[in-house]
């Protein structure tokens, strides 16, 4: 028996316990493959950017509608729930009252800003499984609005003692390590970050939703003020509202809807360190594990990856994730941003709806690199859609370079 | 008069009752030679619990910097000012901050020395060697 065969009988709801013991002989040592356990049926933003009429809960709430309409299914369908959110006392309970959804398979991975991109993994799994067969990943935060700054606060219990009386500020200030240890070792410098930045802000140009659209140069990005070198205030993120719902689909469910399904290829996760001092290597990321995981599962190679999003909390993430992931080979980075390559109409697509740099940054950023990835697959992104996208890579960065999930998304 | 509690914590205490006395202590498992940093209950390398405690030099090579510029609120007075991640000579990295202002490198050697963190206990800090 091969291991197709064994998937048949595995994913057989009236399987025997014989046919299951020979399958695990056969599967020993290997873990089920998750490619096309689930598709992608409907995703959408709330309002983003500054949205001083909200709540976490309402974003939400606008965004799973939006999503579910996108899909072209009820709320009655849904029966799984995986979130992620730094507010309330238990966002996960407190988010599905509110829907009025009493799911029968929940996930609240907090794994930081790449937490969506491992509750895509989740989901497949747990569709595959038969736990649940629609199930909907949500993120809001009205960090902007209420002007939340818990992301700043220096804590000083547990691990974070030993950090605390340095004054790093958290996050921007791990990157920042990040970045000297590489432009050290590398050579790598600031111009080529940012260029990154420019980039980025010529797709944001591109997308009505970005909220910041104008174009930017070299010059302005390296004249926008030092925030923790090597670090600029244009080199990091935005500080914004928003949230984001994308609806997950078994393969029976997707072959009933209307639009066309966007398939999981593959999927592979990594848990590395909670704070930057314990970071084994500063230049390589859990994105080298989760990628890999990601690329074996799909069966497919780097050059056939047509659009990517990765997650850009700060220049340096990327260019970091970018060598981690093998797109270019370690201390490559910094040429392989420059010059506007990853811009619209370079070679390499990167980052294509304006990033975290330039569209809208609401604190865990990642469910939004799901949402790109899905509207390019889909050919629904106007101005900014990258002609003939079939393959696209998705990688979410969380915590201080602590997290990574790699996605492989497809069309049919 | 009710009694007065208070928090107890075995991987920080010595650590911080060691800098007070002017001593960089770390932690060295008796079972894989693993030294380990920060300070905790069990090996992070092999598992082994209960690992013994060593003091440092303090003579290191800084492994990474940086000058922050926009502070948290409680160091906004004394920006700028500069972090750094150093590899010790026995074989466990920690962050520290730069004592002064003087220009700073990857790679550059550095010496331990205590002086009053900003909740007036002492901990490490680095000079350039
Ligand atoms: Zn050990």
């Amino acid at each position: 028996m091969d291991f197709c065969a064994c998937l048949e009988i595995i994913r057989n709801v009236e399987r025997t316990a014989e046919s299951q013991a020979e399958c695990a002989a056969v599967l020993w040592g290997k873990s089920l493959s998750l490619k096309k356990a689930c598709a992608i049926a409907g995703v959408a933003e709330s309002r983003l950017g500054v949205v001083p009429d909200s709540t976490v809960l309402t974003l939400q709430a606008e965004a799973f509608a939006a999503a579910l309409a996108d899909a072209g299914l009820e709320k009655s369908d849904v029966d799984g729930v995986l979130v992620s959110g730094a507010w309330g006392r238990l966002p996960q309970l407190q988010i599905c009252e509110y829907l009025g959804i009493q799911p029968k398979y929940a996930d609240s991975t907090s794994v930081g800003g790449a937490s969506f991109e491992f509750h895509l993994g989740h989901a497949a799994a747990a569709i595959q499984a038969r736990l649940c067969k629609v199930a909907v990943i949500l993120y809001g935060s009205t960090q902007r609005s209420k002007q939340d700054k818990y992301i700043f606060q220096i804590r000083n219990d547990l691990g974070y003692q030993y950090e605390a009386p340095y004054g790093l500020p958290t996050p921007v200030g791990a990157y920042a390590l990040a970045a000297s240890r590489h432009f050290a070792e590398y050579g790598t410098t600031s111009e080529q970050l940012a260029d990154l930045a420019v980039s980025t802000r010529a797709w944001a140009g591109l997308n009505p939703k970005a909220y910041r659209r104008d174009p930017l140069t070299r010059d302005e990005v390296l004249d926008s003020g030092m925030i923790a070198s090597p670090l600029h205030r244009l080199d990091c993120c935005l500080f914004t509202d928003g949230g984001g719902a994308v609806v997950v689909v078994s393969p029976d469910v997707a072959k009933t809807l209307d639009k066309p399904p966007v398939w999981l290829l593959g999927q592979g996760e990594s848990l590395s360190h909670a704070q930057i001092s314990e970071m084994p290597d500063l230049t390589v990321t859990p994105a080298s594990e989760s990628g890999k995981r990601a690329f074996e599962m799909a069966g497919v190679s780097h050059d056939q990856i047509d659009v990517t999003e990765i997650y850009d909390s700060f220049t340096i993430t990327v260019l970091l994730t970018l060598e981690s992931l093998g797109f270019c080979k370690p201390g490559e980075g910094g040429a392989f941003l420059a010059n506007g390559r990853t811009g619209p109409g370079g070679e390499f697509p990167l980052n294509t709806n304006g990033g975290g740099l330039s569209y809208c940054h609401p604190g865990q950023y990642g469910i939004f690199l799901i949402i790109e990835a899905v509207r390019q697959l889909r050919g629904e992104c106007d101005a900014r859609q990258v002609a003939d996208a079939v393959l696209a890579l998705i990688s979410g960065t969380g915590g201080v370079l602590s997290s990574n999930s790699t996605c492989i998304l497809g069309l049919e | 008069m009710a009694e007065e509690t208070q928090a107890i914590d075995p991987d920080g205490d010595p650590y911080w009752q060691g800098a007070a006395e002017g001593e960089l202590r770390y932690r060295k498992c008796g079972a894989c030679d693993a030294s380990i940093f920060y300070p905790r209950s069990i090996c992070p390398k092999c598992g082994a619990t209960d690992p013994d405690w060593a003091v440092s030099k303090g003579e290191g090579s800084v492994y990474a910097c940086s000058t922050v510029h926009r502070a948290p609120p409680a160091f906004a007075d004394n920006a700028p000012y500069t972090v750094l991640l150093v590899d010790l000579d026995e074989g466990f990295r920690m962050m520290g901050g730069l004592v002064g202002t003087e220009a700073i490198a990857v790679g550059d050697r550095v010496t331990v020395t205590f002086q009053d963190g900003p909740n007036g206990r002492p901990a490490p800090y680095f000079t350039p060697a």
